[in-house]
C-alpha cells in the first residue's frame, strides 16, 4: 500500500499564492509579492522534488482521492490524482522550468505597474497546469486543460490597454475553444461508451479490444477528436494561428506557456490516451501527419520573419510538430523526451530573447540588431548553447532527443523521416541565423539617445533610460544559466534507451529484437541528422554573416514564393475571409438587427404596446355617461340570459 | 259552465313585453325619474311572471315572492328618489347625460 | 271564446297601451299616470290568476304609495319636458321597429313550442291565510330580513334627501 504523498498540495500552493497576491498585491511591496510568488511556486517545486526522491518506493501508478464530486448512477468523476513515470516527468519539468521563470520574471518584470497581477496569473497558469499533469481522470485534466487556457488568455493579454495583446488574447481563447470543443466530444463519447472518466477505468476497458485497422471506428473517432483539442492547445494544423499572436504577451510567458508548458498539455494528453491511439491505426496517422506537415510548415515560415519572438514561435510550433509526429509512429517516449529537451532549450530561448530585448530597450526586430556578442555576453553565451541544441548538434539535449523521434519515424515510414530531416536542416538554418542577426555584425539599432521604435516589451523598460545596450541583472541570468546546463547535459539521459525504459511501465516496453538488428541503419541516420544541423549552420553563416547581401537577391529571385512566406502563407487572411467574416456578418445582420431586435425586443415590446393599446380603447367604456353604463348593463345581462338559456337548453 | 282558461304563454307574453317596455325605457329615456320608472315597469313585469307561474305549478310561494319583489322595489324607489334629490340640488338638472363627473 | 280570455285581453291591452304610452310621454308626469294604469290593470291580472291578496297589495303599496312618491318627487323637481334630440328621434327610428320586430319574434317563438298549457280563472286562490302561513312559517328569515332593509331605506332616504342646513342644525 503506497503512503499518502498528498499530491493535491502541490496544485495547491501555488493557487494560494495567486489568491494573495490577487487579493493583496496591489497595496503590497514589490519584495512582498516577490516573496509570496515565489515562496509557493518553489514550495511546490519542493514537494515535487520530495515526490520524486520518493518515487523509487511508490507501487505505480499511485492513485489519490482527494474530494467527492459527480455521484450518480451510471458515471462517477472524482478529484482524484495520479503518479505514475509520465506524470512524474511532467510535473517536474513543470515546477523546475517554472520556478525558473517565476525567478526570471521577477527581473524582467520589475518596473511593470502590474507586477503583482502579473505573479498572481503567473501562479494561477501553476496551479492549473499541474492539476492537468496530476489528474487522475479525463474531468480533472479538463479543468486543468480550461483552466491554463483561462491563463494563457490573462497573461497574453496582460498589457490590455494595448488592442493588439487584447486581440491576441482573444484569438488565443477562440482558437482554442474549437480544439475544446473536440475535446469534449471525444469525453462524450468515453462516457457514453466506457462509462467513466478515470483513466484506468478506460484504459482498462479499452485495453482488450481489438485494433481498428479498418479506418473508422469508436476508437478512431475518439482518437481524433482527441487530436483536435490537442491541435488547439498546442498549435498544431490547423489551430496554430494563435501561437504567433501570443507574442504579444511578456516574453516570460512565452517562456512558460508557450514554450515549456502549456502548449506541451496537448502532447501529454495523447501520450496519456495511447491506449486509445494504439487501437486506432487511422488516428494514429492522423496524429502523425498533422505532426510532421506542422513541423516542417511552420519551419518554412520561422525562414522570413523578422521579429525575434515571431522566429521563436514559430519554432515552438515546428518542435511540438516534431512531438506529434513521435506520438504518430507510436514512439510516445521519444515524444515526452523531446517535451523534457524542448522545454529547456525553448524556455532558454525565450527568456535569453528577453533578455536581449531588455538590453536593447524593448527593440524586437531583429534587422535592427546585431553585434550584441560583446556587449551581452552572458546572454550571447545562454543563448548559443539552446541554439546549438535545438538544431540538433551533439552532444547536446536537443540531438538525443530530435534524433530519437527521426529514427522512430524512419522505421514507421522513410517518408516521415525525410520530411523531418529536411525540416532539422530548416530548423538549424532559421535558428543560427537568428543567433547571427542578433549578435553578429554591427549594432544596426537606434542611437542612444534616440528611444524611436520600442517594441512590444517596452513596458518595463522605458524608466531605464539608457544608452548602450547592457546585460541583463542577475536575477535574470542565473535562470538562463541553470536552463543552459540542462540544455547540455539533459539528453544523456536518452543515452543507452535510459528514459524509454524509465516511461515502459506507462507506454509499453521497446522491443529489443528491432533495435538491435538495426544498429547500422540507426547510426547511418544519426549521422545524416547531425550533418544536416552543421549545413544549416553553415548556410547561415554564409547568408547572414560572410556575405549578408545574398539574403535579399535570394528573396528577390524567389518573389512570389518569399512574400506568401513572409506573410505566413496568408493563412490568417484566409480564416477571416472563411470563418470570421461570415461569422461577424451572421451575427450582425441575422443574430443582432433580426433575432435580437424585431423578434425577441419586440416581443417585449410589443407586449407592452400592445397592454397600452388596449387600455386606451378600453378606457372609453368608463366615460362617465350613465347611459352607456346602463347600456353596458343591459347587454351584460342579456349575454348572462342568452348563457342561461343556452345551458338550460343542454340540460334538456 | 264553460271551462274558461287562458293558455300560460299569454301571461307570459305579456309579462315579457312589459319588461321590455322596461329595458327600452331604462336606455333610451334621458330623465331620471322616467328611468326609474321604466325599472318599476320591469320590476312590475317580472312579478306577473311570478304569478302565472305559481297558478300554474300550484305553488303559492310564487305569489310570496312577489310580496317580497314589492318591499325591495319600495325601498329601492325610495333610496333612489333621495339620491335624485340630492342630485337635483347640486345640479340642476334631471338630465342623466349631464350627471357624468364620474369617470376616467 | 270565453269570459277569461276576454277579460285577460282586456287587461291586457291596458297594460300594453300603458306601457307604450309610458315610452311616448315626453313628460314625466303623464308617465307617471301611465304607469299606474299599468299597476292596476295588472291587479285585475292577478285577480284573474287567482292572487287576491297580491292584486290588494299592488293597488295599495305599489300604485297607492309608490307611484304616489313618485308623483310627488315630479312635482317638487318640477320636471321639464324632455327635448327632442338627434339622438332620441334616432332611438325611435331604430328602437321602435326593433322592438316591434323582436316582440313578434318572441311570441311567435313562445307559442310555436310552449304550447297551450291552461291556466284556469282564478287557477290558485291566494287566500291571505295560506300566504301568511307562508309568509310567517317558510318565509321567516327574508319577512325579518326586508324589515330591517325598509328601515335602512328610510334612514337613508332622510340623510340623502335632508338639506346640508338641516344636518348642521340638527348637529348644534
Amino acid at each position: 500500500m503506497n503512503p499518502n504523498l498528498n499530491l493535491w498540495v502541490i496544485p495547491i500552493l501555488p493557487l494560494a499564492g495567486a489568491t494573495i497576491n490577487g487579493f493583496l498585491g496591489k497595496k503590497a511591496s514589490r519584495p512582498g509579492v516577490t516573496a509570496v510568488a515565489l515562496l509557493f511556486s518553489g514550495a511546490a517545486l519542493a514537494w515535487a522534488l520530495i515526490v520524486a526522491a520518493r518515487f523509487s518506493s511508490l507501487t505505480l501508478p499511485y492513485h489519490e482521492f482527494f474530494a467527492h464530486w459527480i455521484r450518480i448512477t451510471g458515471f462517477s468523476a472524482d478529484f482524484a490524482f495520479y503518479l505514475d513515470q509520465l506524470s512524474l516527468v511532467m510535473l517536474l519539468v513543470v515546477t523546475g522550468v517554472g520556478f525558473l521563470i517565476h525567478i526570471y520574471s521577477v527581473g524582467y518584470m520589475w518596473d511593470d505597474p502590474s507586477y503583482y497581477r502579473f505573479f498572481s496569473y503567473l501562479n494561477l497558469f501553476m496551479f492549473f497546469m499541474l492539476t492537468l499533469v496530476l489528474a487522475g481522470n479525463y474531468l480533472v485534466m479538463f479543468i486543468g486543460w480550461e483552466g491554463v487556457g483561462l491563463a494563457s488568455y490573462l497573461l497574453i493579454g496582460f498589457w490590455f490597454t494595448k488592442d493588439s495583446a487584447a486581440s491576441a488574447g482573444k484569438k488565443a481563447f477562440i482558437v482554442n475553444r474549437i480544439g475544446d470543443f473536440g475535446f469534449l466530444i471525444a469525453l462524450f463519447l468515453i462516457i457514453k461508451h466506457f462509462g467513466s472518466l478515470n483513466f484506468d477505468q478506460v484504459f482498462g476497458a479499452v485495453m482488450p479490444l481489438p485494433s481498428e485497422s479498418a479506418g473508422a471506428g469508436l476508437l478512431t473517432a475518439i482518437g481524433t477528436l482527441l487530436m483536435l483539442g490537442a491541435c488547439g492547445k498546442s498549435a498544431q494544423i490547423p489551430l496554430y494561428v494563435w501561437l504567433p499572436d501570443a507574442m504579444e504577451g511578456p516574453t516570460p510567458v512565452s517562456a512558460l506557456i508557450h514554450a515549456a508548458t502549456m502548449v506541451t498539455a496537448g502532447v501529454y494528453m495523447v501520450s496519456r490516451s495511447h491506449v486509445i491511439f494504439e487501437r486506432a491505426p487511422a488516428a494514429l496517422t492522423v496524429v502523425a501527419i498533422i505532426g510532421t506537415l506542422t513541423a516542417f510548415f511552420a519551419a518554412t515560415i520561422g525562414i522570413a520573419q523578422t521579429d525575434i519572438k515571431k522566429v521563436l514561435a514559430y519554432s515552438t510550433i515546428s518542435q511540438l510538430g516534431y512531438m506529434f509526429m513521435a506520438c504518430g509512429v507510436g514512439a510516445f517516449s521519444a515524444g515526452i523526451f523531446h517535451l523534457m529537451t524542448h522545454a529547456f532549450f525553448k524556455g532558454l530561448l525565450f527568456l535569453a530573447a528577453g533578455s536581449v530585448i531588455h538590453a536593447v530597450g524593448g527593440e524586437q526586430d531583429m534587422r535592427k540588431m546585431g553585434g550584441l556578442k560583446s556587449l551581452i555576453p552572458w546572454t550571447f553565451l545562454t543563448m548559443g548553447i539552446a541554439t546549438l541544441a535545438i538544431a540538433g548538434i551533439p552532444p547536446l539535449a536537443g540531438f538525443w532527443s530530435k534524433d530519437e523521434i527521426l529514427w522512430k519515424a524512419y522505421q514507421v515510414s522513410p517518408v516521415y523521416w525525410l520530411i523531418g530531416v529536411i525540416t532539422a536542416f530548416i530548423t538549424s538554418f532559421y535558428m543560427f541565423r537568428l543567433l547571427y542577426m542578433t549578435f553578429f555584425g554591427d549594432y544596426r539599432g537606434a542611437q542612444p539617445d534616440a528611444h524611436g521604435s520600442h517594441g512590444h516589451d517596452a513596458h518595463g523598460h522605458d524608466s531605464h533610460g539608457h544608452g548602450e545596450p547592457h546585460e541583463s541583472p542577475m536575477v535574470m541570468l542565473v535562470p538562463l544559466m541553470i536552463l543552459a546546463v540542462l540544455s547540455l547535459v539533459g539528453g544523456f539521459v536518452g543515452w543507452g534507451n535510459h528514459f524509454e525504459h524509465f516511461l515502459a511501465p506507462v507506454f509499453g516496453t521497446v522491443e529489443p529484437a528491432a533495435e538491435a538488428a538495426s544498429n547500422v541503419t540507426e547510426y547511418s541516420l544519426m549521422g545524416v541528422s547531425v550533418l544536416v544541423a552543421f549545413a544549416g549552420w553553415w548556410s547561415a553563416y554564409l547568408l547572414y554573416y560572410r556575405r549578408p547581401e545574398l539574403p535579399q537577391k535570394i528573396a528577390d529571385s524567389l518573389d512570389g514564393l518569399y512574400e506568401a512566406v513572409v506573410h505566413k502563407y496568408y493563412v490568417d487572411e484566409l480564416y477571416a475571409v472563411l470563418f470570421v467574416k461570415p461569422l461577424i456578418d451572421g451575427s450582425t445582420r441575422i443574430l443582432w438587427q433580426d433575432v435580437d431586435r424585431k423578434v425577441i425586443d419586440a416581443a417585449v415590446n410589443d407586449a407592452g404596446d400592445g397592454a397600452r393599446h388596449v387600455s386606451d380603447e378600453a378606457r372609453h367604456m368608463q366615460s362617465g355617461n350613465i347611459r352607456s353604463y346602463a347600456g353596458w348593463i343591459a347587454a351584460g345581462a342579456a349575454v348572462v340570459i342568452a348563457f342561461m338559456i343556452w345551458m338550460g337548453m343542454d340540460a334538456r | 259552465m264553460v271551462p274558461s282558461y287562458v293558455p300560460l304563454s299569454y301571461y307570459l307574453l305579456l309579462s315579457g313585453f312589459l319588461f321590455a317596455c322596461g329595458v327600452v325605457g331604462f336606455l333610451i329615456k334621458r330623465n331620471i325619474i322616467t328611468i326609474f320608472m321604466s325599472i318599476e315597469l320591469m320590476l312590475n313585469g317580472v312579478n306577473l311572471s311570478f304569478v302565472a307561474f305559481a297558478a300554474h305549478w300550484h305553488a303559492l310561494a310564487g305569489q310570496v315572492f312577489v310580496f317580497f319583489v314589492m318591499v325591495v322595489a319600495a325601498a329601492e324607489a325610495t333610496v333612489g328618489l333621495a339620491i335624485i334629490i340630492a342630485v337635483y340640488r347640486t345640479r340642476e338638472t334631471l338630465n342623466v347625460d349631464q350627471v357624468n363627473l364620474l369617470k376616467l | 271564446m270565453n269570459f277569461h280570455l276576454i277579460l285577460f285581453l282586456a287587461f291586457g291591452a291596458v297594460c300594453v297601451g300603458g306601457a307604450v304610452n309610458l315610452l311616448a310621454q315626453r313628460h314625466p308626469i303623464n308617465s307617471a299616470l301611465s304607469l299606474i294604469a299599468v299597476m292596476a290593470a295588472l291587479a285585475g291580472e292577478y285577480m284573474l290568476l287567482g292572487a287576491e291578496f297580491v292584486a290588494a297589495v299592488q293597488v295599495i303599496v305599489y300604485a297607492g304609495a309608490v307611484m304616489v312618491l313618485f308623483v310627488f318627487v315630479i312635482m317638487l323637481l318640477n320636471a321639464g319636458v324632455e327635448e327632442h334630440t338627434m339622438g332620441s328621434r334616432i332611438a325611435v327610428l331604430l328602437g321602435v321597429p326593433g322592438m316591434l320586430t323582436g316582440s313578434v319574434l318572441l311570441a311567435w317563438v313562445v307559442l310555436q313550442h310552449s304550447g297551450t298549457e291552461p291556466v284556469p280563472i282564478g287557477a290558485l286562490p291566494g287566500h291571505p291565510t295560506d300566504i301568511a302561513q307562508l309568509l310567517f312559517h317558510d318565509f321567516l328569515l327574508p319577512f325579518e330580513v326586508t324589515s330591517v332593509l325598509i328601515l335602512i331605506a328610510i334612514m337613508g332616504a332622510v340623510v340623502l334627501a335632508s338639506t346640508p342646513e338641516a344636518a348642521a342644525g340638527k348637529a348644534d
